[in-house]
């Protein structure tokens, strides 16, 4: 099972690099962050030597990145119909759902790493905290880990990339700002307080904004943990439920 | 050894494939035939696990496709319709892929891949991606990685689909080379491969079993079976039709090409077999006619599947004293 894992995982990593998509899409992350942190998080004039501005835009370029990762994940399979062949290779199917996770993962961890330029830089400038930057590095990883998990079992809903692009970035978008007050807001007063709580904690921004302050907290280790185990399982069920279906 | 045993599947209302049951043996090359849509493909990836059945299943060596599918689909090579295959990929890689994820070690894989490379002939295309060779092509490196394991039993769907006469010959030799050994299950539209390549055939439509049998015995059940066909110079062909009137027959069509034509000569029901060829051929020679040719029918395999589909082709121009029926 381990070995097909990484088979399928190694043939969908080296897939991003058949086209040159994987490095546009490399080179437009990092621009967009660049322009996020210098120009909307005012980096510089902050006169800090830390990442908070730059980690503080990673949910919101996310929203629109990962999507673009995930959504081929399996529409793309069902739409030119190597999913056929992908079924009937003696693989179980948590091994390909799996494996396709972990490269698409893995696609986004490289383009996160090769953000170090703007580490170097505030090293170079002061004295960060480089723990704080270490740990806010893994929940940028998380937060990418949960994107990705909900792209791809939305991806295995359509073989329209667009349509999984699409619903993947309002999804991920109401789970980012379900703590949000602008959300919480519309259920304040009325709903049971056990719901507008329960809401709370489903935010990503919560546990990613938690991480980022520097503690690695158990529970929102566990969280992001939780929110990727239940999107790759809800993978595994659609995939299955389509082959019974027949679509 | 394949067995599909009362295989059945429904999409909402619609019934794809009702209660299919057959077997194919090791040695046998089994021809699924049946126009579009009428579950073929659908029988062929319940077969190989792709879709679930609503009703029924099908072993493979033994093992079920439902209870026991990954014990099952290490025994199989499966081309499904249209090979796909990661258009980014080469053939080389993507064979590289499949004996990896079928557990080869480096060694077994290399030479498992050169077999299948050497069967299909892919040497001279080995490093260019898949989306830019030709469907021949396209087509072969499917075949390649249905067989690059040396499976017990093959599941093919169209394999010469789209390909020219010289691909379909070598596609065809591929899969008799591979007979001897394996199980294998072709789906085709094309009779012609029936007849090439299948020591049995079974004639599907709308889900069901209309007939099986061996090619021969599938076109003996044509009205062509048994029929004369007299291929004679255009111009004598008013004089053949006087000659026919005085022969008991049943109804005659005829089948005109460039300056020759050929009369397709029924017999009347329970004649004795071979009595209206005598016949004719001693009114022909009597008359003087010198016919191209003359000759019993064996019987056709288009005609037997378009009468038992339904979608019989109008008959050819009659003359006769009694309309012929083309059921």
């Amino acid at each position: 099972m381990m070995r097909a894992l990484l088979a399928i995982t190694a043939r969908e990593f080296s897939g991003y690099f058949a086209t040159p998509l994987a490095f546009v899409f490399i080179i437009v992350f990092l621009l967009a962050n660049g322009l996020a942190t210098f120009y909307l998080g005012a980096y510089f004039s902050m006169g800090q030597a830390d990442l908070t501005s730059f980690f503080m835009f990673h949910p919101w370029l996310y929203l629109f990145f990962l999507p673009a990762i995930s959504m081929r994940l399996w529409a793309e399979e069902r739409r030119n119909g190597s999913i056929e062949l992908l079924l009937t290779l003696p693989v179980p199917l948590t091994a390909v759902v799996i494996g396709k996770y972990v490269a698409a993962l893995a696609f986004s961890a490289l383009a996160l790493a090769l953000t170090f330029p703007i580490w170097l830089t505030v090293n170079f400038l002061g004295d960060p905290d480089n723990g704080v930057i270490l740990a806010s590095y893994l929940g940028s990883l998380m937060l990418a880990g949960g994107y990705l998990a909900i792209g791809s079992c939305l991806s295995a809903l359509t073989r329209n990339q667009v349509i999984a692009f699409v619903i993947s970035v309002v999804a991920c978008f109401l789970f980012t700002i379900s703590g949000a007050p602008l959300v919480l807001e519309v259920f304040d007063g009325w709903a049971p307080q056990a719901l507008v709580e329960t809401l709370a904690t489903f935010s990503l921004l919560t546990h990613f904004r938690a991480i980022t302050g520097g503690v690695i907290d158990a529970r929102d280790v566990m969280f992001f943990a939780s929110l990727i185990g239940v999107f790759l399982t809800a993978t595994i069920i659609v995939v299955d439920m389509k082959k019974a279906e027949g679509a | 050894m394949i067995e599909v045993d009362h295989l059945v599947k429904k999409f909402g209302d619609f019934t794809a494939v009702a209660d299919l049951s057959f077997r194919v043996e090791r040695g046998q090359v089994m021809g699924f035939l049946g126009p579009n849509g009428a579950g073929k493909s659908t029988t062929m990836k319940m077969i190989t696990g792709f879709l679930r059945p609503s009703a029924g299943t099908a072993r493979i060596m033994g093992l079920d496709i439902c209870d026991d599918m990954l014990a099952a689909q290490r025994h199989f090579g499966y081309l499904p319709e249209g090979a796909p295959a990661w258009p980014d990929m080469t053939p080389r890689a993507f064979l590289q892929f499949i004996t990896r994820i079928r557990g080869f070690d480096k060694a077994a894989a290399r030479a498992a891949e050169g077999r299948a490379i050497e069967m299909t002939e892919l040497h001279g295309v080995l490093d260019q991606p898949i989306d830019t060779l030709s469907k021949g092509y396209r087509r072969r490196v499917g075949l390649a990685q249905a067989i690059v394991h040396d499976p017990d039993v093959l599941v093919m769907d169209e394999p010469t689909d789209g390909l020219d006469p010289n691909q379909k010959f070598q596609v065809r030799r591929a899969i008799s080379d591979m007979a001897a050994d394996k199980a294998i299950i072709i789906s085709t539209h094309i009779l012609e491969e029936v007849d090439a390549v299948c020591a049995a055939a079974m004639i599907i439509d709308r889900g069901q079993i209309v007939a099986e049998g061996t090619p021969s015995e599938l076109a003996a059940r044509s009205r062509y079976s048994g029929a004369v066909s007299l291929t004679l110079e255009t111009e004598k062909l008013s004089a053949a039709k006087t000659l026919l009137q005085k022969v008991a027959h049943d109804s005659a069509e005829i089948v005109m090409r460039g300056d020759e034509s050929t009369l397709h000569i029924f017999a009347s029901k329970g004649s004795e077999p071979g009595a209206l060829l005598a016949d004719l051929r001693a009114r022909v020679g009597e008359a003087g006619l010198a016919p191209r040719a003359l000759a019993l029918e064996t019987g056709r395999l288009d005609d037997v599947f378009g009468a038992l589909t339904g979608k019989a082709r109008p008959a050819a121009p009659l003359f006769s004293a009694q309309q012929e029926d083309a059921s």
